[in-house]
């Protein structure tokens, strides 16, 4: 297809000539799935609308033609800010609009009763539309669906949540077209896979990547520490980086870290730079505030987190830099292609290692970027919490048969595998609760009518149902606010606010601040400025290393010499190999010394933060059965150190893989972080529901805790869909046991135990490690008893009678 | 012995871990809040189908208190069941074991603000019930001394862990835990429990051991 006259006019005005990657989404805008892989700045969104803004040219179109869904809400504002442009410029007859949770009702319902002609939504609000009984006539003439940044949402259970919702629009509007916009990934095929509608294909359309990026460390004065994750010592420099740049993104893996970078970087700001903060607990108006500044260019640069990855544009960005190893190179890829929007421009980058082991991961991180060797983790089949959500949703939009909407589901890439019993087992779940005990025959959730449909026993259930849509868990959060001011400052964890004493000091939107009381369900805190200030542990996910960077340092640490680290970094391997070993790919390195009247043993891993975690539990739990007396352990990326009372003379036993499998199955039963996974594969699923504010507020004696539901369950009903999907998640995130497995598989046994007089230069910086983890058996009982012994003695109470 | 022993008024007390109260001279078992029919509530009124195993999990704790204490005489403090309905729908096992654990026994249902009316299944049906110069009932009033439930409260610990159940108590008042599994819980020093006991209190957490600790003023 050719570019229409008027359109080809409009891009002479600007003095664009249209890319050839747009040329072909226009040539190809027929086919029912298409995937554009192409880079920041590519023209990439308007590529995608193109072939929509044509076929509305002539106006003949009513009601909806294209949706577009975006993970985040602001780009949906963003693009709709971009759309307009070209829409007014020509001239077109156009009616754009969004649909995001900051929508106000009255649009809501407008945009239902008489949809425009592009929507711009999010894949939550998209589900809660076709959970609508009107669901059929708004979709009725739906052209095109343009999923952006696809790559990000893919990553989650929203992707799948959306796929599932695409299967329903599939079935409202036949032939309908799908076009996912992605930025660089490892493997477009899978996600290629995931768009397409079974079994129609998906092509992937790969446009010119551009120039390589100009990617270094950050050359510092000062050597960085041995451990830690703050980066602080490379203040000076990257102030000096910022100032001869025009607008520099700094980036942090933590928000804790970016709150103490960003203080420490004012405490240094002798010029007065303007440099802001941005990140996910900061309240939405102070996020809104920086955005602006930063599309005004008043900034000089911002510090952020992820939630800078996605695709604003954010103005004249000429430098990135990441402080902290990356941790994952596809995610480094993806924010150095931040910098600089102007197509055809290297992006710039500096790589600023936290600490010492780090600069070991940046150099490998750089390796990996010039070899364009992106890491993922193959995605698992669709998960089946998302599946019970995605029929009760069905259920709210009317009677369904079962066939049906097993049909649709397996046209979605992750569900195409799903078996008729596996579907079946689903929807029994969304009818009787799935138990053992059958104990809801009268009071099912849905019923089937004559003709075999199902639907809500119950109409109320619909309210409840669209209240819980969603897959992303939010943690439960209170507003910090200042006395006397009703602004928030931002939002810290209900978990951390419980930890905080009158008097207690932490960082929240570059302030520190102290606590005083809680109010509500805010916590009321002064400006402090005199303080060092309590960590803010808030949102502390900390990301793992991916398993194919971890790889490729342990392939670096075979070699005879390091020339391209610093000095100081390839000394320290040397003495590492001089005094003990480095580790092995294909061996599992244990160093035992003892250390200031303490036994240490350090198990190197490279199975990334969260499996090392579990390593830490599960070894600690096995040497405390053979009477090793461990104290505590601290985990790193690439190893776990514990220590105890005793030596561990013979670690082999501990190792076996049979017997760390056993301790797993065993240990996670019982675990708080699988009580946290079922939390949210419960709520997910629709087996409990979403904490909401309302609900805390009032009636507290009525909500209990998930964590009773649990062990219930586990109890009587082991076999329960719930447990089952809460033991699959375990094997990713927080427990992470996928990546403990594949450490015994690479390493089958072959251990190399090295017993030493001293510490290790390897083992030195875990030493120094924070997030230590102290290990207690029936500790907490002795610890509740002392406290409370202490305390009556202490409050002279013994005129009570007793 | 892992109970916590106390008096109120002329009363000797014991605060079992578990969250019951027994009264040795008058070899008595005092129970609140056992919340049972809870799951079966929830689902008849159109919301999520929760786990229905805590009439299972709550009447084996009651068992293993019974059998245990050997009492005369059992008083479920009110909120017994979730709501009148919720009695009616209980299951046949749970019914059998129900009867079995009145057998040989006075038993006594006091009206909760969840179960105010009678209920058909075997024992007394009480508004409140005295002991002693002690009155036993529901939710707390202003006529002391007495021994109430309703307010499920619950204390955390710094440093200790999650929040348990607890007996909050003082010279004049003592109030229980909430009994049945799917309960939760009020703070003891939320203002609207705080308010009711005098400054010098003791709250007994429940557990492996019951701990007796001081509930200091907010």
């Amino acid at each position: 297809m050719q570019l229409p006259p008027h359109f080809q006019d409009w891009f002479a005005r600007r003095g664009w000539t249209i890319h050839p990657h747009q040329q072909e989404m226009l040539a190809r805008k027929d086919l029912p799935a298409l995937l554009l892989i192409a880079p920041t700045g590519g023209g990439k969104t308007l590529a995608g609308f193109l072939p929509s803004l044509i076929e509305l040219a002539d106006g003949a179109h009513d009601g909806l033609h294209t949706l577009y869904v975006s993970p985040l809400k602001a780009l949906a504002a963003d693009i709709k800010r971009n759309l307009r442009t070209p829409v007014d410029e020509m001239n077109l007859p156009i009616r754009i609009e969004d649909r995001t949770g900051d929508t106000s009702a009255t649009q809501k319902r407008r945009q239902r009763a008489d949809p425009p002609h592009i929507l711009l939504t999010t894949p939550e609000s998209l589900a809660l539309l076709t959970s609508y009984e009107d669901a059929p006539r708004m979709f009725k003439g739906l052209q095109r669906v343009i999923v952006d940044e696809i790559h990000a949402l893919s990553e989650s259970k929203r992707g799948d949540q959306l796929m599932l919702a695409l299967s329903r629009l599939e079935t409202l509007a036949p032939g309908l077209r799908r076009v996912g916009l992605s930025a660089t990934v490892e493997n477009p095929q899978a996600i290629a896979a995931e768009l397409a509608s079974n079994p129609h294909p998906c092509p992937v359309l790969q446009a010119d990547p551009g120039p390589e990026p100009d990617i270094r460390m950050l050359v510092t004065d000062e050597k960085p520490p041995w451990s830690g994750g703050g980066g602080k010592y490379s203040i000076p420099a990257v102030l000096e980086q910022v100032r001869q740049h025009k607008t520099t993104l700094i980036f942090h893996n933590t928000r804790a870290q970016a709150e103490i970078f960003f203080h420490n970087l004012w405490l240094a700001n002798d010029e007065g730079l303007p440099i802001g903060i941005h990140h996910g607990s900061l309240d939405k108006a102070q996020r809104e505030k920086v955005e602006a500044a930063m599309v005004a260019g008043s900034l000089k640069a911002i510090v952020c987190t992820g939630t800078l990855d996605l695709g604003i544009d954010w103005g004249d960005v000429d430098l990135i830099i990441q402080v902290g190893a990356p941790k994952n190179v596809k995610r480094l890829v993806q924010r150095i292609g931040r910098a600089n929007h102007r197509y055809n421009a290297p992006s710039k980058a500096l790589l600023v290692p936290a600490n010492r082991f780090e600069v070991v991961e940046c150099v490998a991180a750089l390796e990996a970027v010039k070899a364009h060797d992106l890491d993922g983790d193959p995605k698992g089949p669709g998960p089946r919490d998302v599946l019970c959500q995605h029929i009760l949703i069905r259920a709210c939009a009317g009677p369904f048969q079962a066939d049906d909407l097993y049909a649709e589901v397996t046209s979605v890439g992750a569900y195409v595998g799903l078996s008729r019993e596996a579907f079946d087992d689903c929807l029994d779940f969304c009818a009787t609760g799935g138990y053992a005990l059958r104990a809801y025959d009268k009071w099912k959730r849905l019923l089937q009518t004559a003709d075999g449909a199902w639907q809500l026993r119950d109409p109320r259930a619909a309210r409840v149902i669209r209240m819980n849509i969603g897959t992303i868990q939010d943690t439960d959060t209170l507003k910090v606010r200042r006395k006397g001011n009703f602004k928030p400052l931002g939002e810290i964890e209900e978990g951390f606010a419980a930890t905080l004493t009158p008097g207690d000091t932490f960082l929240i939107g570059g302030q520190i601040v102290r606590y005083d009381s809680m109010r509500e369900l805010s916590v009321q805190v002064t400006r402090d400025a005199t303080k060092e200030p309590r960590i803010a542990t808030f949102m502390g996910t900390k990301f793992a290393t991916s398993t194919q960077l971890q790889h490729r340092i342990l392939r670096m640490f075979q070699q005879d010499s390091w020339p391209e680290l610093p000095h100081h970094t390839a000394e320290w391997l040397a003495l590492q190999r001089e005094v003990s070993k480095l580790p092995e790919p294909d061996r599992l390195l244990v160093e035992t010394f003892g250390f200031e009247a303490r036994e240490y043993c350090c198990v190197y891993g490279f199975a990334g933060r969260n499996a090392q975690q579990t390593l830490g539990l599960l070894l600690t739990q096995r040497m405390e059965e053979s009477g090793l007396h461990p104290l505590g352990f601290v985990a790193t990326d690439y190893a776990t150190l514990i220590w105890g009372l005793d030596p561990v003379t013979d670690p082999e036993p501990l190792l076996k893989p049979e017997t760390i499998q056993d301790g797993f199955e065993h240990w996670l039963s019982g675990n708080a972080v699988m009580k946290k996974t079922f939390r949210t594969a419960a709520t997910i699923a629709g087996l409990i529901e979403r904490n909401l504010p309302q609900a805390r507020k009032s009636g507290r004696q009525a909500t209990f805790s998930s964590d009773i539901l649990y062990d219930t369950l586990s109890k009587y009903d082991p076999n329960h869909l719930v447990l089952q999907i809460t033991r699959e998640e375990a094997l990713q995130g927080l427990v992470d046991f996928g990546r403990i497995s594949e450490m015994l598989d690479r390493t089958q046994g072959q251990l190399d135990h090295m017993t030493l007089k001293r510490v290790s230069p390897l083992a030195a910086p875990l030493l120094l490690e924070r997030g230590r983890v102290a290990v207690s058996g029936s500790a907490q009982d002795r610890i509740m008893e002392e406290t409370a012994a202490f305390l009556m003695e202490n409050a002279g109470l013994s005129q009570l009678p007793q | 012995m892992s109970a916590h022993h106390f008096r109120l008024s002329d009363l000797f007390l014991h605060a079992l871990p578990s969250g019951a109260l027994y009264l040795p001279h008058e070899n008595t078992l005092v129970v609140s809040d056992l919340h049972l029919g809870k799951s079966e509530r929830i689902a008849r009124r159109g919301g999520t189908l929760i786990p229905p195993y805590e009439n299972t999990e709550t009447l084996q704790k009651l068992d293993g208190d019974i059998a245990k204490t050997a009492p005369e005489r059992v008083v479920c403090l009110g909120d017994s069941f979730d709501d009148l309905r919720g009695a009616e729908a209980l299951d046949d096992t749970h019914r059998a074991t129900l009867v079995r654990l009145q057998a040989g026994r006075a038993w006594i249902w006091i009206e909760g603000n969840h179960d105010p009316g009678p209920i058909e299944l075997g024992g007394t049906h009480l508004a409140e019930l005295a002991i002693g110069d002690v009155t036993f009932r529901h939710i707390a009033t202003s006529a002391t001394p007495e021994v109430s439930g309703h307010y499920h409260p619950k204390l955390a610990l710094a440093g200790a862990g999650r929040a348990r159940a607890c007996f909050v108590y003082d010279k004049s008042r003592l109030i229980l835990p909430a009994y049945g599994t799917y309960t939760g819980g009020l703070s003891a020093l939320h203002p609207d429990l705080r308010s009711l006991f005098a400054p010098q209190a003791i709250a007994v957490l429940t557990g492996r051991k019951a701990i007796p600790v001081p509930l200091l003023k907010r």
